[in-house]
């Protein structure tokens, strides 16, 4: 069975380097930039791709807009927008597609002007929605961060979980950004302090924002963007670059339930099929690239997708076993994560380019002869409701 | 409060789903949506039940009693409101009924002292068209 797993690959890839322009760069061009740069470093040109995916953040009416800016007549168009998964479920999406013959070149782009605009992604609230659910919940007050500070909260009153374990999470993630030039760039433009590696007490002492999340558990709000190519293995077998080949996919959602448990995430839905698909399963991972909005999001995460039982993540993750150098891996967030490199709103593009980094060896933090990698995104709210993308890829 | 003061952001009271929750808290009622075919409780409020096929619910009242689920003491907001009330509780408590409702804990000094299981009853907040449920503990 040579084509088992072999039915779409990434072929190319593209970080959009700057995490602050500074209000002089679209959202569309960092869109149009990234996707031109991912097709070079690929061996193909615009006229490669028949098929687009989406998430909107360019503008309205997604799949013909951004069409129509990038010059392009496709003939599958998916605008499927759940946050800051929508890229995992992109890939899922373009690989079935193409397994289907309906398409050959498939290009998902991301460009966010988040930090520019100065969004508040984590401490604002969300106010004033006419969806039944935010009619029930604006008048909290409850910030983004609230909503995760509660899931942290549960899992320490349920498991024992720490904020030293908590901790060891952006500790990790810090390590591989020291390693990054781009991600000490982008600290050095969003003027973080004191750019270095941390300690868990650096972690612990720096300020509450939501109990009991401090601020070194949050991740940053940039600029940026990225582009992915997917391709055929008709197409991959003659690009540029060795192929990143999507082994399984899994999709999920988790909203608040009577009586729920908010501890676990959709990951507990996504994970199995995704594996389940690849044939690999979590201790064979020497990659994973899991959405580290904030610190408890990975704990959950790593748990939700067996790499430890539920409730064990705490001890599990102890030591800085999560650090590219580490043996037992996996090696989490090698680029430095949302926490200390890339996070313009929806990140999860980034987890599939560094997950195909270090497939192919150009990670700055290279896992020596990484053969097998998890990209996890979590899109909407960790505490109440999101949706989970789950991609494992894999290299020949 | 003149009309320069930033106040509390209000449900909307003619929002499809949720008109009736919020009716009814202008009488101090705290109401959750019961399915007669199927058992199933339903909130937040909807026209249809999500455990059956039917759209068989009756209204029933809470007791306003139920325990904190889990909490976080927010510490920094930029809403124009809530910005000067930190540090304050936000919680999911759990109704004796079944509901889990989203709320904040008020009534004590320090929320940093608020822990998971702690009882909590509904506080009402008086408004123009609709009251506010907030809980504080027992």
């Amino acid at each position: 069975m040579p084509n088992q797993g072999r039915e779409a690959a990434i072929v190319g890839i593209h970080e959009y380097p700057s995490r602050d322009v500074e209000g002089r760069v679209s959202p569309l061009q960092i869109k149009a930039d990234s996707a031109a740069r991912a097709l070079e470093d690929a061996g193909l040109s615009w006229s490669d791709v028949d098929a687009i995916y989406d998430a909107g953040e360019g503008g309205g009416m997604a799949g013909l807009n951004i069409a129509e800016y990038f010059g392009l007549k496709p003939n599958v168009i998916d605008t499927t927008n759940v946050g800051g998964s929508s890229y995992e479920y992109h890939a899922a999406h373009a690989r079935r597609d193409i397994a289907a013959g309906k398409a050959r070149v498939a290009l998902l782009t991301y460009g966010s002007t988040a930090h520019s605009n100065v969004q508040r992604i984590g401490a604002g609230g969300r106010i004033g929605g006419v969806h039944p659910a935010d009619n029930m919940e604006s008048f909290t007050g409850m910030t983004l961060i609230a909503n995760y500070a509660m899931v942290a909260r549960r899992h320490m009153f349920d498991y024992g979980t720490t904020p030293a374990q908590l901790a060891e999470i952006p500790v990790a993630t810090r390590y591989h950004a020291m390693r990054n030039p781009e991600a000490v760039k982008a600290m050095e433009d969003l003027e973080f302090l004191d750019i270095r590696e941390t300690s868990i007490d650096d972690v612990l002492g720096s300020r509450m924002i939501a109990d009991p999340l401090h601020l070194l558990e949050c991740c940053m709000i940039s600029d940026g963007g990225g582009a992915v190519v997917i391709a055929s293995p008709e197409v991959a077998r003659d690009c540029a670059k060795p192929p990143v080949w999507i082994l399984g996919t899994g999709e999920a959602t988790k909203y608040p339930e009577n009586g729920g448990d908010i501890t676990s995430s959709a990951a507990v839905q996504s994970g199995p099929q995704a594996f389940g698909e690849a044939g690999v399963t979590p201790r064979e991972l020497d990659i994973a690239m899991i959405y580290d909005s904030f610190s408890i999001t990975v704990l959950s995460l790593l748990e939700d997708l067996g790499f430890c039982a539920k409730g064990e993540g705490g001890a599990w993750v102890e030591g800085g076993r999560l650090r590219f150098d580490q043996a037992g891996g996996p090696a989490l967030n090698t680029d430095g994560g949302g926490l200390s490199s890339n996070h313009p709103g929806m990140r999860g593009i980034f987890l599939l380019i560094e997950a195909a980094r270090q497939l192919r060896g150009e990670s700055t933090a290279q896992v020596p002869d990484a053969k097998l990698a998890v990209a996890h995104g979590n899109g909407g709210m960790l505490g109440t409701r999101h949706c989970a993308g789950t991609v494992i890829l894999g290299r020949d | 409060m003149n009309d320069r003061t930033p106040s509390r952001p209000l449900p909307m009271i003619d929002e499809l789903d949720t008109a009736e929750f919020w009716r009814k808290t202008k009488d101090k009622v705290l109401g959750y949506q019961h399915c007669d075919d199927c058992g199933t409780i339903v909130f937040y409020p909807r026209q249809h039940c999500t455990g059956c096929t039917g759209s068989n619910l009756t209204w029933q009242a809470a007791s306003g009693e139920g325990s904190i689920y889990s909490f976080s003491i927010i510490r920094q907001s930029y809403h124009p409101f809530f910005r000067a009330q930190v540090p304050f509780a936000v919680a999911w408590i759990d109704l004796a009924e079944g509901p889990r409702i989203l709320s904040n804990i008020i009534g004590v000094e320090d929320p940093a002292t608020l822990s998971i299981g702690q009882p909590v009853k509904v506080v009402w907040e008086e408004h123009e068209e609709l009251n506010i449920p907030l809980f504080e503990p027992i």
